[in-house]
């Protein structure tokens, strides 16, 4: 008995260390990234442009821009097919349609973000002869699609029946007691799964490297190239210029920020719902 | 008894919210159906111009070299056209191997940890940190993996590992920093939060009355969690293993940062090497021409049907593990 506890207690240690363990590389990142990041960090970084190397000064307002602006792109095509595929599978997806679109959604998601670039490139690019704001926006919005639709149909889903039952019974026809009543009363956790899509869109750098590409400049154009934070992070992280990694760890900051904002966001909009229910 | 157990028996199973199939006859009704079915049908489209585009871009390297001596050519000489995968294939699974071997035991003790032994006011205290690991953007971690994990290596780890393991032949040569292994760390600490989350969700099914029947038998909580919890849950973790082992495989920034980038084949962990999505994020936007466009999309098309099979596997298990076998179908 005495050799059994001992070994239940050896056991349970080593569990409670891998808990440790995990915990040391994200205070660790997180740790770095505040400290080195904010001592770069001023109110130019947020709104000037990139300066040439061993110049002081300079910021990434132009990638910090590009980035809203591709992910609004993306949110502009991918947020209403996400959804849209997420309402069709909860609404009418119960067939052997439904469950084939389910899986091949669940299996979407796991496809590397870099193959994406890719399809993205083929599609756009290619056409278009140049890199663009636009084929960066489709590239993340291919990638919103499977995981808005899964969020989406979970939340439908949880909409009570008897709302559906009630509408219909008073007349409402069918389409207007989906968008007016169960949209609506899933619209909180949908704002949420967007939410949480954008944050992850945003985070995104591999899509992007031969998709908007880069650029030194402000762009508003969606047919030109156009930087984007996370683009930037890696040109300023792998050049061999002291002062431009100081930079990255500063951009990184930013991301972190922009990122953690959206999630938090996020997260409260949760709350709020749910708690208004109970 | 008899009858009235018969009755419950006979009626339909669940669902007593399902309306009887409507009958669409005006119009805004049937258009509204027509519309969701085209957004329903997206997700679809979505997999099939993947697909499409992958092939049409690569069609004609594989032509060119053949798929069998694409696959197996471990030369990669842009100058010449001459294009080889091996040397990616190779990176890419030997760091997602290093990957498993850290992550696993660490993200399965951790979730064996959440589920089992800590009260649940921990559980939801550390879920928080682990879903932010999730979440911070790979960039970032590939930042950190060039700045600290690389210098922390070559000064400490490698040093050590060469003196201790030395013998090894994956544990020779000058500590460089840069290579496979540094690629395997930061890999491990990116795929731990799907491996422990799908891993928690997996245990938190397994039913409670097989835990309280091992401990009534006089076991104690470690003895419950080897002989009756885990192996309840390992096609679950299995499958969790396998989701972690795919979002290895097309990692793509902090692998390009810390791989070293040189398309060799070593058995050194220490030495640089080269990954399947490295080598597209470095070349494509600079591809010198459609041979190498193709090519580098055909390393890009090798990814996704490596990925898709093993997600449609772990997809296949995970749903055995937490919905019982009878769904697997479906």
């Amino acid at each position: 008995m005495q050799r059994r506890r001992a070994v239940n207690a050896l056991m349970t240690g080593l569990c409670a260390l891998g808990l440790a363990l995990a915990l040391v590389p994200l205070v660790s990142v997180l740790w770095l990234v505040l400290s080195r990041g904010i001592s770069a960090l001023d109110l130019d970084f947020f709104t000037a442009l990139p300066s040439p190397v061993g110049e002081p000064g300079g910021g990434v307002g132009n990638a910090i821009a590009g980035t809203f602006y591709i992910v609004g792109i993306a949110c502009a095509i991918g947020v209403p097919l996400g959804v849209g595929a997420g309402v069709y599978l909860a609404e009418r997806g119960s067939g052997r349609v439904g469950d084939v679109i389910r899986f091949t959604a669940e299996v979407l998601s796991g496809v590397p973000s870099i193959i994406v670039g890719i399809v993205a490139y083929g599609l756009v690019v290619l056409p278009m002869q140049r890199f663009s704001a636009l084929a960066g926006g489709v590239a993340l919005a291919v990638l919103m699609v499977p995981t808005l639709a899964r969020s989406t149909e979970e939340l439908v889903r949880l909409v009570p029946g008897v709302l559906r039952e009630a509408s219909l019974a008073l007349g409402v026809p069918e389409w207007r007691t989906s968008l007016r009543v169960i949209l609506r009363t899933a619209l909180g956790g949908i704002m949420t799964a967007v939410l949480l899509a954008v944050a992850r869109a945003a985070g995104e750098t591999a899509p992007l490297l031969f998709t908007s590409l880069n650029n030194q400049y402000w762009n508003w154009r969606a047919d030109q190239p156009t930087a984007s934070i996370t683009v930037q992070i890696y040109n300023y992280a792998v050049s061999p210029y002291e002062n431009w990694h100081d930079k990255a760890w500063a951009a990184a900051l930013v991301l972190l920020l922009l990122v953690g904002v959206l999630s938090l966001a996020a997260r409260l909009l949760t709350r709020q719902r749910f708690g208004a229910q109970r | 008894m008899q009858p009235a157990s018969e009755t419950l028996a006979a009626r339909p199973p669940g669902r007593l919210s399902r309306i009887a199939e409507p009958v669409r006859t005006n119009f805004p009704d049937r258009a509204w159906a027509a519309l969701l079915a085209v957004l329903g049908a997206a997700v679809l489209v979505v997999a099939v111009v993947i697909v499409f585009a992958l092939w049409k871009l690569s069609a004609g390297v594989l032509k060119h070299t053949g798929i069998a001596s694409f696959v197996i050519n471990s030369q990669w000489d842009v100058v010449r056209d001459v294009y080889g995968a091996l040397p990616f294939i190779y990176g890419t699974l030997v760091t997602s191997v290093v990957a498993l071997v850290i992550s696993l035991p660490v993200s399965v003790a951790l979730s064996l940890f959440l589920t089992e032994m800590s009260s649940p006011r921990v559980r939801t205290v550390i879920s928080f940190p682990i879903s932010l690991l999730a979440g911070i953007p790979s960039v970032v971690y590939g930042l950190w993996g060039l700045f600290v994990l690389v210098p922390v290596l070559r000064t400490r780890v490698e040093p050590f590992l060469a003196k201790t393991l030395g013998f090894l032949p994956f544990f020779q040569g000058p500590p460089l920093g840069l290579g496979y292994l540094a690629a395997g760390v930061i890999l491990a600490i990116m795929i731990l939060p799907t491996i422990t989350s799908i891993s928690i969700e997996v245990l938190r099914t397994v039913p409670l009355s097989l835990r309280e029947a091992a401990l009534a038998l006089g076991a104690t909580r470690w003895e419950a969690i080897r002989m009756a919890v885990l192996p309840y849950a390992r096609a679950g973790i299995l499958g969790a293993t396998i989701l972690g082992l795919g979002r290895a495989l097309g990692e793509t920034m902090a692998v390009t940062m810390v791989i070293g980038n040189s398309p060799t084949i070593s058995a050194s962990l220490f030495a640089p090497g080269y990954s399947l999505p490295a080598v597209i994020a470095n070349e494509f936007a600079e591809a010198s021409g459609a041979l190498h466009t193709g090519a580098l999309a055909a390393l890009g098309l090798i990814l996704f049907a490596v990925t898709l099979l093993l997600n449609v596997a772990a997809r296949t298990l995970v749903r055995m593990s937490t919905h019982g076998p009878s769904r697997a179908a479906s």
